[in-house]
């Protein structure tokens, strides 16, 4: 053990653990907004849009992260789309988070049970008032957990950006050990920092499932 | 909707001497419908007058609760046809099924109460009950509450306005269903074995509801197998069997002197 570079990469991670929080809020807050219209796309009467949102969803589920954020990186600036490393990063994140968030909305909503559909067009709603004010609202119960559980699994492939340099945990750790050449202990302390960061993730969950309404 | 006697001399009445005003409110024409290969009625014809109230009963899978699901559209008829006031159910002039706009506006004209009363289990019983004012009929949020505290007060569960479903018993929360169905002032009501799922001493608060309600000449097709309440408050009784109407008459009549073997077949199994 180097203690001297484990004093000095305290910091320095700290540093690289704001980043990594700053590029998953900003994916959590993307990939949640469009996961949800998603999930509403999945239920839509039309079946073209079915189709579309559930080609979506297998690309992601059927393709590994990290080709999804070279993708984005690489691929985008060819048609014309350009981002820096940390734009790049968010919306690869973003996309991949998009399409799980999504398949747990469905299944979420489509567990209700059928008589509460039956209901809502007994009195006249129409399909999107059944999905909007029936379903919706019922299913948060059952999304919430999965949901917690994609975003830890967001956090964690958070680490895959540093491939594409976008600086956050893994990147600012691996700059560290360029310089000082102490993979052990650099690697044990970012495994420490994300252990500590999910953790506070899986208890915040808990705390939320504790909170939901019981019917 | 006047036009009918007073319920004691409207029970009394046969059902050939029923004042059926000049056009039924509810017509049901050769209806069939089938799962895949199985057929659950074939050509069912049905008509029920403006305050009348009408109670199927006949075996379970004789088609009785899919034939009043085929009314509203709840499930789509393979055939036949459903006319209310006059006006074609599902489909246009032309037998082009509605868009999705046309058929709930049509759905709204129906009030349905389900055997598991279906209460949306996130909404207090006044929010159930104001859903449909608000959000279907648009009505603000405060009139849509004062329509659905009106409602539950015929139904007499003003004491329960803020009450989860979960928090109601089987009979309360019927009742709260009952009012949730009142509150779009349905120009009928069907009635899918609303006494079924119930415990049997919570069965009479509601059909204490459904009585007041006949009473009141509201419209209603009750499928049930509470032959008391068909005896004392139908106007007529209609017996299915094998996806068939095998007789109809007053309660007098299909309860008295059953035509057929087997409506007698059936209320003999019952008193056993």
């Amino acid at each position: 053990m180097d203690w001297s570079v484990i004093k000095l990469a305290v910091p320095i991670l700290g540093v690289g653990l704001l980043a990594t929080l700053k590029v998953c809020f900003a994916a959590i807050f993307f990939g949640m907004l469009l996961g949800v219209v998603l999930g509403f796309g999945a239920l839509s009467r039309l079946r073209a849009v079915r189709f579309a949102v559930l080609a979506y969803v297998d690309f992601v589920r059927g393709t590994p992260l990290l080709v999804q954020i070279f993708l984005v990186y690489f691929a985008l600036p060819v048609i014309g789309v350009n981002f820096d490393e940390y734009w790049a990063g968010v919306t690869a994140l973003s996309l991949n988070a998009a399409g799980f968030i999504c398949e747990i909305m469905r299944s979420g909503m489509q567990s209700i049970d059928r008589g509460q559909i039956e209901a809502a067009q007994s009195i006249g709603m129409r399909h999107r008032q059944v999905v909007l004010h029936v379903l919706f609202p019922q299913a948060w119960r059952r999304i919430v957990p999965p949901l917690t559980n994609e975003l830890i699994s967001l956090v964690k492939g958070s680490a895959m950006l540093s491939a594409i340099s976008v600086y956050e945990l893994t990147h600012a750790g691996q700059e560290i050990i360029a310089t000082y050449f102490a993979p052990f202990e650099i690697f044990l302390m970012i495994a420490l920092y994300y252990y500590a960061l999910i953790s506070l993730l899986a208890w915040l969950s808990r705390y939320l499932e504790r909170r939901l309404p019981q019917y | 909707m006047s036009s009918l006697p007073n319920l004691d001399a409207a029970r009394a009445a046969t059902a050939s001497q029923l004042p059926l005003a000049a056009s039924p409110l509810l017509e049901v024409e050769r209806l069939h419908k089938r799962f895949g290969e199985q057929v659950i009625f074939k050509s069912v014809s049905l008509q029920v007058a403006h305050g009348e109230t009408v109670v199927l009963i006949g075996p379970s899978g004789s088609g009785k609760t899919t034939l009043l699901r085929c009314i509203n559209f709840l499930e789509t008829p393979d055939g036949g046809a459903i006319r209310l006031d006059g006006q074609r159910i599902g489909v246009d002039d032309n037998g082009r099924a509605l868009s999705e706009v046309q058929l709930t506006q049509q759905r709204r004209r129906f009030g349905f109460v389900f055997q598991r009363f279906n209460l949306f289990a996130h909404l207090s019983a006044l929010d159930n009950v104001a859903a449909g004012p608000q959000r279907v009929l648009g009505l603000s949020r405060e009139a849509a509450r004062e329509r659905a505290r009106l409602a539950l007060d015929k139904v007499h569960m003003q004491q329960h306005t803020l009450k989860r479903p979960s928090q109601l018993s089987g009979g309360q929360q019927q009742r709260v269903a009952i009012a949730r169905a009142l509150a779009m002032e349905p120009e009928l009501i069907l009635f899918d074995e609303p006494t079924s799922a119930l415990d049997p001493e919570l069965v009479n608060e509601v059909l204490d509801v459904m009585r007041d309600l006949a009473a009141a000449r509201m419209t209603m097709v009750v499928v049930t197998h509470e032959m008391s309440f068909a005896r004392q408050v139908a106007h007529r009784v209609v017996f299915m069997d094998s996806g068939a109407i095998v007789e109809q008459g007053t309660p007098a009549e299909v309860f008295g002197r059953p035509r057929e073997e087997r409506t007698r077949r059936f209320l003999q199994h019952l008193h056993t």
